[in-house]
């Protein structure tokens, strides 16, 4: 503790877990932004990773809420959420943007995009995993030609819908703390804007990390065309969302309210090893420069001409540095709001402990998790292209009927 | 001689006749002068309490307090009568009200500390150079007129009562802790036995019985004076009158009912 903080202010009230709310639900935004560059925008080149980006954001999507609840002091009442939502509170719309987003836009896009394969895995199929094809095709097994234009035509729909949705669930995440008129450091009309734009650079470099991996581990080769382009997408993410929290510390530079002597301390001192170093050096500028100077993202080739195998390891480390710099940003949102007093006049500190419920071991636990709910669902819904295919092209790319 | 019917006139008989009070009719103007004198000595229980034999009725009141910044003395006092009257935990980092002491030196420099929230008052002050003033600041949850926790609280826990309090109910939070962010003023604080969040309830439980909160009973200075905002007659109104008033940072728009007198620019 250092200078003065209000005695009830001793304790951190939101921890690790907190952090990994914005987090996880950044990843879920940001994997279906990019499923939706390839659906909606006919970017041809990151088809590979259609289908598993939308897997990985339904893996993820629902791991987003453990964490809060976990963190509830009642987790056992959090119903009342659903039951009687106080309508002037953003928080009580959590519940309703979840379910909008898990049933009307992730589940529902997920059927349609399947349920041709779902049908003809249950009819090929023997054993269990027919009948759990079976199963997930809710006894929808027509396949003519007519009802398969009608689920490519239901999923372009609810890809539409899908985006604004998407949009939403973040955007309103970095609500919840940009509407906090009782903290300057979250107080923003930036911080949903910051949050989506932070939020697709995660999704898209997890994709590229779990695009990448998959392959290595499944003997395939990286199809180098999606991965630049992810690349490429990446960078153009980062580019506006550095410009985007450049553009909010300028402004709060410039306009030097009552709360900037505290910040600045704060920023100095407590954060300088999670913002500087990790969030703005390690996970903004070294994967940034890395990625412009490698990706064709700036033209037709890129600055600097690298073998196919070389650029897969930068890309790979470019992703995994920006990961790092994601979750940095929120610890640096979450935990830096709660480092200074409301008196402005003091620090305090935040102990992370490494048991309990809010511990170090249940967050790492809670980011492991949705990695085993992905290599389930890949297991029941394989979303290779090259799956049955040699030519890599896929019987299961989108719009192929 | 007295005579039977105590009248004295007959041994003085030059003197003029009076008017006699009997001892009955005596008796009865003093209970009926009664509620008066004890109006003028318990002003402030009278404003909270309704008319004999009625059920309370929170539409007919609207309750705030003002805080002297003059009168403390930093005994902590009222801490420690808070702490015992709402069953607050003794940690010191739970308080529904505690006190601050503010030391300001002739540079403009601001020194502020709460040691265990002033419940055992402050050390003395080190000889300094340069001391400029020294003053203490009673706080607490400022039952805001347009509270953001009230606004946050994602299922209707926290409410403002009709007559004016800041309520949280115990049954019905999540411990989600929304409203302790939202609070500008550290006013909030998780309870750590019954994972709820807990703060400062203007003691309502005394206050809808007619007494005055515990940390306003046990003020030895009159630091704090509770009761009616909208009444003309009552002590805080009269407060509010005859000071120059301030709340705690009014560009928030939070509309406190803790108005501060006398009360320093560096206060935060």
């Amino acid at each position: 503790m250092q200078g003065f903080i209000y005695p009830n202010e001793f304790e951190l009230h939101w921890g690790i877990l907190v952090v990994l709310y914005p987090y996880v639900t950044g990843l879920v935004a940001g994997a279906f932004i990019l499923a939706s560059l390839e659906r909606v925008f006919n970017v041809k080149e990151v088809e590979p990773t259609y289908r598993l980006a939308l897997l990985t954001a339904l893996a993820f999507l629902l791991v987003a809420p453990l964490p809060l609840l976990a963190h509830l002091g009642h987790p056992l009442r959090s119903y009342e959420i659903f039951l009687t939502p106080n309508s002037q509170s953003a928080m009580a719309m959590f519940g309703f943007v979840y379910a909008w987003y898990l049933m009307m836009v992730l589940l529902l896009e997920i059927w349609f995009e399947y349920r041709k394969d779902l049908v003809l895995w249950y009819q090929s199929e023997k054993g269990p995993m027919r009948w759990i094809h079976y199963l997930l095709t809710l006894g929808a097994t027509d396949l003519s030609e007519k009802s398969l234009k009608f689920d490519d035509r239901a999923g372009r729909w609810i890809t539409l819908i899908g985006i604004p949705s998407a949009f939403l669930l973040h955007g309103y995440v970095g609500f919840i703390f940009g509407s906090v008129k009782a903290n300057p450091w979250w107080s923003s009309v930036l911080m949903p804007v910051v949050f989506l734009f932070s939020a697709i650079v995660s999704g898209i470099a997890l994709v590229l990390i779990l695009y990448m991996l998959s392959s290595l581990f499944r003997w395939k080769p990286v199809d180098m065309r999606c991965a630049d382009k992810l690349a490429s997408f990446l960078f153009y993410a980062m580019v506006v969302d550095f410009s985007l929290e450049m553009l909010d510390f300028i402004h709060r530079l410039y306009e030097s309210e009552e709360s900037i002597g505290i910040l600045s301390q704060m920023i100095e001192s407590r954060l300088f090893i999670s913002l500087i170093v990790l969030q703005v050096v390690l996970g903004t500028l070294v994967p940034m420069v890395t990625l412009g100077l490698t990706a064709p993202a700036l033209g037709k080739n890129s600055i600097l001409r690298t073998p196919d195998e070389l650029r897969r390891l930068v890309y790979i480390g470019s992703a995994i540095l920006v990961q790092i710099g994601i979750f940095s940003i929120r610890w640096n949102v979450v935990i830096g709001g709660q480092l200074f007093s409301k008196s402005l006049r003091g620090l305090t500190v935040y102990k992370l402990e490494f048991f309990g419920i809010e511990g170090l071991l249940t967050t790492i636990a809670l980011l492991i998790l949705p990695l085993v709910i992905l290599w389930v669902l890949v297991k029941v819904l394989p979303p290779w292209t090259d799956a049955e295919d040699p030519s890599g092209r896929g019987v299961y790319g989108p719009g192929k009927l | 001689m007295i005579s039977k019917d105590g009248d004295l006139s007959g041994n003085c008989p030059t003197a003029p006749p009076r008017e006699t009070v009997d001892r009955r009719e005596f008796l009865k103007k003093c209970s009926l002068a009664a509620p008066v004198l004890l109006g003028v000595v318990h002003a402030p229980l009278l404003c909270a309490q309704d008319s004999e034999g009625q059920p309370y009725d929170p539409s007919e009141h609207l309750y705030g307090m003002g805080i002297d910044v003059q009168k403390c003395i930093g005994c902590g006092q009222c801490v420690a009568a808070c702490k015992v009257e709402n069953d607050v935990p003794l940690d010191p980092h739970t308080f529904n009200t505690w006190v601050e002491r503010y030391v300001i030196s002739e540079s403009g420099e601001a020194e502020v500390d709460s040691p265990g929230g002033g419940m055992n008052g402050f050390p003395p002050l080190e000889a300094q150079d340069g001391l400029l003033k020294s003053f203490f600041v009673p706080k607490l949850c400022n039952h805001c007129a347009n509270p953001p926790c009230v606004q946050v609280c994602p299922v209707g826990a926290t409410f403002i009562t009709e007559d004016g309090a800041v309520l949280v109910d115990d049954d019905y939070c999540i411990g989600c802790r929304y409203c302790i962010q939202a609070c500008p003023y550290g006013a909030r604080w998780f309870h750590p036995e019954k994972h709820v969040a807990a703060k400062c309830t203007l003691c309502y439980h005394r206050v809808t019985e007619g007494l005055v909160p515990a940390c306003v009973e046990v003020c030895p200075t009159g630091a704090r004076i509770f009761g009616e905002i909208e009444r003309r007659a009552t002590p805080l109104a009269r407060f509010m009158r005859f000071n120059d008033i301030q709340v705690l940072k009014a560009d928030l728009n939070t509309r406190p009912k803790v108005y501060y007198a006398n009360l320093d620019g560096e206060v935060r």
